[in-house]
């Protein structure tokens, strides 16, 4: 029993990352149906940052809670830009286009950062080290570390922020209304191309933090670090439904108990077998996802 | 003496390759109905969305208040008071009745008057009070009409771009969103109506437009195109 709470605990924790990132890609599906295949990378770019910012700053050097924050916070307003930069100069001039040449553009920017990384940063792997080491808790035979304690306070805290971003603001209801129908939510005054960038800028935030978590994980940092957590992020906002926001969440969390407990009462080789497996299981049987609808309209 | 409150001239919009408005030109009076009738395909939607925005003239003027706002995009254009409600309604389904209207008010800040402007709507239509917390894809076509129309008032516009209201509804409901058209436009609003129920729209238009393959083919006061034997004709089965 102590041990399925042992597995329960650390799938939450790594589903907690995975959730993160699939609310990249479901909220950029959601605003223009795109499949933003870049938001992996930029998971990366964030830890990345997390990585070097740390070593410029000396934080690295000597691990804080403080210091750790502190490039969280950068990571994460560095990558912001970043994804705004990618939306306005990649995505926005192919607006009007098919919708194949945006999903090609992404994959090409999925390359960029990857193989762009490897020349301005370093192949790597690098030692990631940022949060200071502490023997994990104990509660009778359950080990929880610090590490899995944060990713999965913060991540709850930014999933948290986000729903009430989408769900309470202003902002939030012209997402829901671009997601529609983005003709119709100029109409009503939605200056879409900001809202659009906004949501870009989220995604990438979100991815970011993210990437700063996940390699705290693995205590490693590579270019191309972001390209499974990526891809299986994506896995998950397909599981949840693509565009609905409390699904990628609750997507995210599924697949890393998952895995986490095929691993665990299997062979971790299966692992990521699994994650894919789900993904063809699900288009199947729900090809709209666990939360997805279809919605009908009426004449 | 009436002032103009919208000046379409020489406007030319195409579709890719399809040349859909051939210099089409009309005026709408401030506190007037006007209304563009004409068949399917003939430019009266293209005209609309020409006015409000969501298509890019190629050449030719809008002016609105003495102002050109050719090319402008359809957030600037609420900001300025144009309302466009469109065709098919663009109903948003997964939100609801209430949710539709505040997003109607979207540029505006006033809590207060937005609530005052959600109860007057109400007020129009009480069907709406009605299936205030229902998702609004679950209102009948007419319901979702005159949630279009209450939503387009939500933004306080100068000028009610209007696409069609009467289609595919009963004809008692038709009724009622007329008789609330005549009932908005007594309040003093000005109203652009594209319809093609010609008897309806010309019975309360001050003024009419008819297109046929995207250019104005005549044009007069609501009552001289009910007279006309050519409208009669052509628009009206006789």
């Amino acid at each position: 029993m102590i041990e399925f709470i042992q597995h329960i605990v650390n799938g939450l924790s790594v589903g907690a990352i995975y959730a993160l990132i699939a609310l990249g890609y479901t909220m950029v599906y959601g605003v223009l149906q795109l499949i933003n295949f870049a938001n992996g990378d930029v998971l990366m770019v964030g830890a990345m940052l997390g990585y070097y910012i740390g070593q410029w700053t000396g934080f690295g050097a000597r691990p804080s809670y403080l210091g750790a924050a502190a490039l969280l916070v950068m990571a994460m307003v560095c990558c912001g830009v970043l994804g705004f930069f990618i939306e306005r100069f990649a995505y926005r001039p192919l607006r009007d286009r098919p919708r194949i040449n945006a999903l090609i553009t992404a994959i090409g920017i999925s390359f960029l950062l990857e193989y762009g990384g490897q020349l301005v940063f370093h192949p790597g792997p690098f030692a990631f080290n940022v949060v200071p080491y502490t023997p994990p808790l104990q509660f009778g035979g359950l080990y929880v570390s610090a590490s899995d304690i944060i990713a999965l306070g913060l991540a709850v805290a930014l999933m948290l922020t986000l729903q009430w971003i989408v769900f309470r603001t202003r902002v939030g209801m012209a997402m829901r209304a671009i997601s529609h129908d983005p003709n119709i939510a100029a109409l009503m005054g939605v200056n879409t191309d900001l809202v659009i960038s906004f949501t870009f800028v989220l995604g990438a935030v979100l991815a970011s933090a993210a990437g700063m978590l996940y390699a705290t994980k693995y205590h490693r940092v590579d270019p191309l670090m972001g390209l499974l957590p990526g891809l299986k992020a994506f896995v998950a906002a397909v599981l949840g439904g693509i565009g609905n926001v409390p699904g990628a969440m609750a997507g995210g969390i599924l697949l890393g108990l998952v895995e986490e407990l095929v691993a665990g009462y299997t062979s971790s080789s299966y692992r990521d077998a699994i994650a894919f497996g789900i993904l063809i299981l699900v288009l199947l049987v729900k090809p709209a996802g666990l939360f997805g609808s279809t919605a009908t309209e009426k004449v | 003496m009436t002032t103009t409150l919208l000046k379409v001239e020489n406007l030319d919009v195409y579709y890719g390759a399809i040349h859909a408005l051939h210099g089409v030109s009309l005026e709408v009076q401030e506190g007037e109905i006007a209304t563009l009738i004409g068949a399917n395909g003939a430019g009266k939607s293209t005209t609309l969305r020409a006015v409000s925005g969501m298509v890019r003239p190629k050449s030719g003027s809008v002016v609105y208040k003495n102002e050109s706002i050719a090319g402008l995009k359809p957030h600037n254009l609420v900001a300025r008071g144009v309302a466009h409600a469109p065709e098919g309604r663009g109903i948003f389904p997964a939100l609801t009745v209430r949710e539709n209207l505040e997003l109607g008010a979207y540029l505006r800040r006033d809590r207060d008057g937005i609530d005052a402007d959600i109860q007057r709507g109400f007020t129009l239509f009480p069907r709406l009070k009605e299936r205030e917390r229902q998702t609004a894809g679950t209102l009948s076509g007419g319901e979702q009409q005159m949630l279009a129309i209450a939503r387009a008032l939500m933004a306080r516009p100068k000028l009610l771009l209007l696409d069609e209201p009467s289609l595919g509804l009963a004809p008692q409901i038709v009724a009622l969103i007329f008789r609330i058209l005549r009932e908005i436009n007594a309040q003093g609003m000005t109203i652009l109506l594209v319809e093609q129920n010609a008897h309806l729209a010309l019975g309360i238009a001050a003024r009419g437009y008819v297109l046929e393959t995207g250019k104005v083919v005549m044009s007069g006061t609501g009552k001289e195109l009910l007279a006309s034997p050519a409208v009669r004709k052509a628009y009206l089965g006789e």
